[in-house]
């Protein structure tokens, strides 16, 4: 009977066979490259760990009361050679640890511009790569196509092999974005944004998810995630295009209320500058600009003028939206500019880095340049520019 | 308040916002919870009556300002709120097992969340946290040879404190409801906007007040350990759990001012308006979440580092042999305390902080693991070459060393911050903690349990019980939640209510086995303590010292005499008692003299009463029930300081009747 007793591990190990194990097994390089760092850092500390369970059981054994020929030396306390072993195999182990970490860190920060698509498949030159902008809604994800003008709810595709640059922000409140398959997860932010690089190689369906508990809606936060080839990414686009309706920001305002286990919704056309707008939470008609409030501050501010553009929020309820009990009722700071002369007035930055291939020697990113909107009369009074996407 | 919208327009004046429609009458399983936990009550308070009981609780256990009265009742709130949290803990387990192919589960999202939230407040500040508590109240001033702690009154009242936080979030579950937040509230989601109900009113001031309690506490310990230790006691001859409850008070007395903060600044956001973590007006919610976590990383410390003492004591206690390394165990203990302020980010790599914050933080963690390896290895090398007994506290020590390496690693596997980017917030991270908590702090609180449990009641605890409840635990705990471990990796994250992917239930069905296996581990630990109550007088220990331990501790009789020692006793080398011990020390049996004692008194109680008053009124809007009793706060504690005599000798005869009975009662002890 004894030895058939391994034949209990059996279902157990076939109840593991049938299992998707998407992190150990995703299908984009990043999430590879995290899954490997994973398995290295186990395996190293496997090193000290798997001693340390074996002596415990030996010692407990070997010195049980029960073994009176083993050796009992009650007063001995003390070996400065074992204190070396015992203080320096886990430093050893650190040290090997914290290098990997530092450069793998570094290598695979998410606001890193990716510099290979695969291993040993650097990224092409001049390669534009894909942009999405995400935003995370109560409770269903938004995805914006500034490249091609469309949008899609809780339903996301890529071309494989292309890296795809995310750029994430919140609508309410924290939420987390997650696909297993393609890359790590990273916040999504209200007023916020987080930048995430990935790449998927293999075509297929993935499934994504918040990831950051965010209220009653949270589990029916799901999305499906497309990995294509080029031309069937192409089509998707224009079963994008030939949809019903245009993602306006009224359409955005009304999408945006509480909802749960939303179905896929495809949008044709959407406001250029929505992202932005989102991302400076003044989508509302009239609300000043996040970006427009801090570009003032950091002038000295409005002075006393400030104090009457203060609007109560009546228009629009998102909640109940209850203000604090002894606070003022719930307001908002009316705008100055439309956020289209802000989008206009603000300096384009050159998104795609070009990828660093050169060893990393601590800083491995350039800082972030900080363009904050400018608010000079002369350019408030020029016409817009207009945007790449319009 | 003009605006129509506001709350305050829609609240009375006497009843604030509570209304009948606040009592959830509408929710059949809080109706049943309400009413067993009702039937309970009444046959408790109808037997405290019946048996005329009210008095003698009032004397000699609710006004006691004696440490080791205190510090056995905060271990009977924690056993208590432990029956609540792990309530909730198998409610979740239900819902996730049965929330598969398009079925809702049991229990819809706004119960589900509540019950989450509940669930880590409770473990953490109403289990976790009384038992360390109540188990350093207890030993810590018996170690060091002390009669009491610094400041006993204020040990009381700390302890009332605490049992009214508890109060406060036990009473959301019938009126009104708890936070739906997650047990840290991040904000937004935690503002006034997203959350508007009571719940997260119930989560600040509930914590809050038992914040008050905890923080005295910690002061309170650190003077003792600091001031009050016997002569001849150097802080190189602590005992390693008096050292590790120095820390962890040290960590207490730094970090919680940090929760009660930023718990404040969030109660001004939703009381007065103010935009410390809003989305609008230059409010930061990423504010919130650094600084919560900059006393919460601290507060997992303040947790394991008494286990770990524990652990010290138990090792060496029965491998009868000195504890290996002293010198590197205190210094461990040191360091452990000083890196855990500098690792709080590594709970939100996701953040997107940047690769070099991200290492920084990253590798101080790993830096932890460090001393924490040398401790286990001091273990070890405690064990090595000694006589281990296998009695129930060692057999928690083993099964500690096994399954807290397991968590260790993992934990230094979600220190590499792109390895965290694909298990933070996923069951493997859930997994990971309950097996540092559970594996860590839990054993080493059983450990604790049965170890010291002779010393508070004279007898010890029924092995056939404990043995049965270890084995529970364990085999419930690897069940629990080696399948998080897997679903984690399967890329499933925390507090979903719901599953689409029917391949994953198997997996939440073993765990929820698992969690019914803990539930007869907690079962078995109750009847122990029945059984033992019972057999009482066959588990005797009439000697003081049943384990043939090493610390002072053991010096006194079981239970030891109000004053703890007649005699102050003079330390001469680490292990004092052993060495008492060795150098054939003998009990003085004569020269009594009279001892200073302080004198028991209620006003902790009405403080702690008053503190809930006050909590209640804020949480539902109360202003006149809040003014009125923060008022009477103020008059009861300055009342207080009027009273001179709030201390009063043990005359020398009764010390010496009572040393008398002890010298009865080895004579006896030897006979039998």
């Amino acid at each position: 009977m004894r030895r058939f007793r391994f034949l209990l591990v059996l279902p157990v190990l076939l109840a593991l066979g049938g299992c998707d194990f998407v992190v150990l097994h995703p299908a984009g390089d990043i999430a590879w490259r995290q899954r490997d760092l994973l398995i290295v850092s186990t395996l190293l500390m496997l090193v000290v760990i798997i001693p340390v369970m074996a002596l415990t059981v030996l010692f407990a054994w070997r010195y049980r009361q029960g073994n009176k020929t083993a050796t009992y030396r009650p007063k001995w306390d003390h070996s400065i050679e074992l204190e070396l072993v015992i203080w320096g195999a886990p430093l050893l182990i650190i040290i090997c640890l914290g290098a990997l970490t530092w450069m793998d860190t570094h290598l695979l920060d998410p606001y890193r511009p990716l510099s290979r698509v695969a291993k040993g498949q650097p990224v092409a030159e001049k390669t534009e790569p894909l942009e999405v902008e995400v935003v995370a809604l109560d409770w269903k994800w938004l995805f914006i196509y500034p490249q091609y003008g469309v949008a899609s709810l809780n339903e996301l595709a890529a071309p494989v092999d292309r890296p795809i640059s995310f750029r994430i922000t919140s609508s309410a409140v924290m939420n987390s974005f997650y696909i297993p398959a393609l890359a790590g997860q990273i916040y999504a932010m209200p007023g916020m944004q987080t930048k995430l690089h990935a790449v998927i190689n293999r075509v297929g369906a993935y499934e994504g998810f918040s990831a950051n508990y965010s209220g009653a809606g949270f589990s029916g936060m799901r999305f499906a995630f497309h990995g294509m080839e080029p031309s069937d990414f192409d089509r998707w686009v224009g079963v994008l295009r030939n949809a019903d309706r245009p993602l306006t920001r009224a359409a955005y305002l009304e999408l945006e209320k509480p909802s749960e286990n939303v179905p896929v919704q495809h949008f044709a056309s959407v406001d250029p500058a929505l992202f932005k707008a989102v991302l400076n939470m003044c989508v509302e008609p009239g609300k000043m600009c996040m970006s427009e409030m801090a570009a003032i501050d950091s002038r000295g501010g409005l002075g006393l003028a400030g104090i009457d553009n203060v609007i109560p929020r009546l228009a629009y309820d998102k909640f109940e939206r209850r203000g604090a009990v002894f606070g003022p009722p719930s307001s908002y700071v009316a705008g100055i500019c439309t956020i289209d002369e802000l989008t206009a007035s603000e300096p384009r930055v050159a998104e795609a880095l070009p990828a660093d291939l050169a060893p990393l020697l601590g800083a491995g990113l350039q800082r972030p340049g900080f363009t904050p909107a400018r608010l000079d009369t002369t350019l408030l009074r020029s016409p817009a520019i207009p945007d790449r996407n319009s | 308040m003009t605006d129509p919208s506001t709350a305050a327009a829609a609240t009375s004046f006497l009843f604030g916002r509570l209304s009948w429609q606040s009592l959830p009458f509408h929710e059949p399983i809080l109706v049943a919870t309400f009413a067993v936990v009702a039937t309970g009550g009444i046959a408790l308070v109808g037997a405290i009556t019946w048996f005329r009981l009210w008095g003698y609780l009032w004397r000699e256990w609710f006004t006691s300002v004696d440490h080791k009265k205190i510090g056995i009742m905060y271990m009977v709130l924690g056993i208590v709120m432990l029956l609540r949290g792990f309530a909730d803990a198998i409610m979740m387990r239900l819902q996730q097992a049965m929330a598969f192919g398009g079925s809702e589960g049991y229990l819809p999202a706004h119960h589900y969340d509540q019950i989450f939230t509940a669930h880590g407040v409770i473990m953490i500040f109403f289990v976790a946290m009384p038992l360390v508590t109540g188990i350093m109240n207890f030993v810590v001033p018996l170690q060091i040879g002390a009669r009491d702690v610094s400041f006993p009154f204020l040990n009381n009242f700390s302890f009332w404190m605490t049992v009214g936080g508890a109060v406060l979030v036990m009473m959301s579950l019938f009126v009104g409801e708890f936070a739906k937040t997650g047990w840290l509230a991040y904000p937004p989601l935690s503002g006034i906007t997203y959350s508007p109900d009571v719940g997260v009113d119930y989560y600040i001031w509930g914590l809050q007040i038992a914040g008050v309690g905890t923080t005295l506490s910690g002061i309170n310990l650190l003077c003792t350990i600091v001031k009050m230790r016997a002569p001849g006691m150097t802080m190189m001859r602590l005992p390693v759990f008096t050292w590790t409850s120095l820390c962890t008070n040290v960590l207490i007395v730094a970090a919680f001012p940090v929760l009660t903060a930023v718990l404040a600044m969030l109660a001004l956001d939703r009381y007065v308006g103010t935009n410390f973590f809003t989305n609008d007006f230059g409010g930061n919610p990423m504010m919130y979440v650094n600084l919560i976590w900059i006393w919460g990383h601290p507060e997992v410390y303040i947790l394991i580092l008494p286990a770990f003492g524990i652990f010290s004591e138990v090792t060496s206690t029965f491998s009868g042999k000195r504890l290996f390394g002293y010198t590197s165990m205190v210094y461990a203990t040191v360091v452990i305390t000083v890196l855990s302020y500098l690792v709080w980010l590594h709970h939100f790599f996701t953040m997107g902080s940047g690769a070099s914050v991200n290492s920084f933080f990253g590798i101080t963690t790993m830096i932890i693991s460090i001393p924490t390896g040398a401790k286990m290895f001091n273990w070890l090398f405690t064990m090595y070459r000694g006589r281990i007994r296998f009695e129930l506290p060692m057999m928690w020590t083993l099964a500690f060393m096994l399954t807290f390496v397991i968590g260790g690693m993992t934990g230094v596997l979600l220190a590499v911050p792109p390895a965290d980017f694909v298990l933070h917030n996923s069951l493997f991270l859930v997994a990971h903690f309950h097996n540092v908590i559970i594996g860590g702090v839990l054993f080493g609180l059983f450990a604790g349990i049965s170890f010291w449990f002779p010393k508070a009641f004279g007898f010890k605890l029924d092995p056939f019980w404990g043995k049965l409840s270890f084995w529970f635990w364990v085999t419930g705990f690897y069940a629990a939640f080696m399948p998080l471990y897997v679903l984690g990796l399967m890329g499933v994250t925390r507090r979903l209510r719901v599953f689409d992917d029917p391949s994953l239930q198997i997996w939440f069905v073993i765990a929820g086995f698992g969690a019914f296996l803990i539930a007869l581990g907690i079962l078995s630990f109750l009847i122990q303590i029945g059984v033992s109550i019972m057999r009482r007088e066959q588990l005797r220990d009439t000697t003081g010292d049943p384990w043939d331990a090493r610390t002072l501790e053991w010096a006194t009789s079981s239970p030891p005499p109000a004053y703890n020692f007649a005699f102050t006793p003079v330390v001469h080398d680490n292990d004092a008692w052993w060495d008492m011990k060795e150098r054939g020390y003998r009990r003085p049996l004569a020269g009594f003299k009279p001892i200073h004692m302080p004198k028991n008194t209620p006003t902790g109680v009405i403080l702690a009463a008053l503190s809930v008053a006050l909590g209640f009124g804020l949480v539902w809007y109360i202003w006149w029930l809040a003014a009125l009793s923060f008022v009477a706060i103020l008059a009861v504690a300055i009342a207080h300081t009027f009273d001179y005599h709030q201390s009063f000798d043990i005359p020398a005869d009764e010390v010496a009747r009572t040393e008398e009975a002890r010298t009865r009662l080895i004579a006896e002890g030897a006979r039998a």
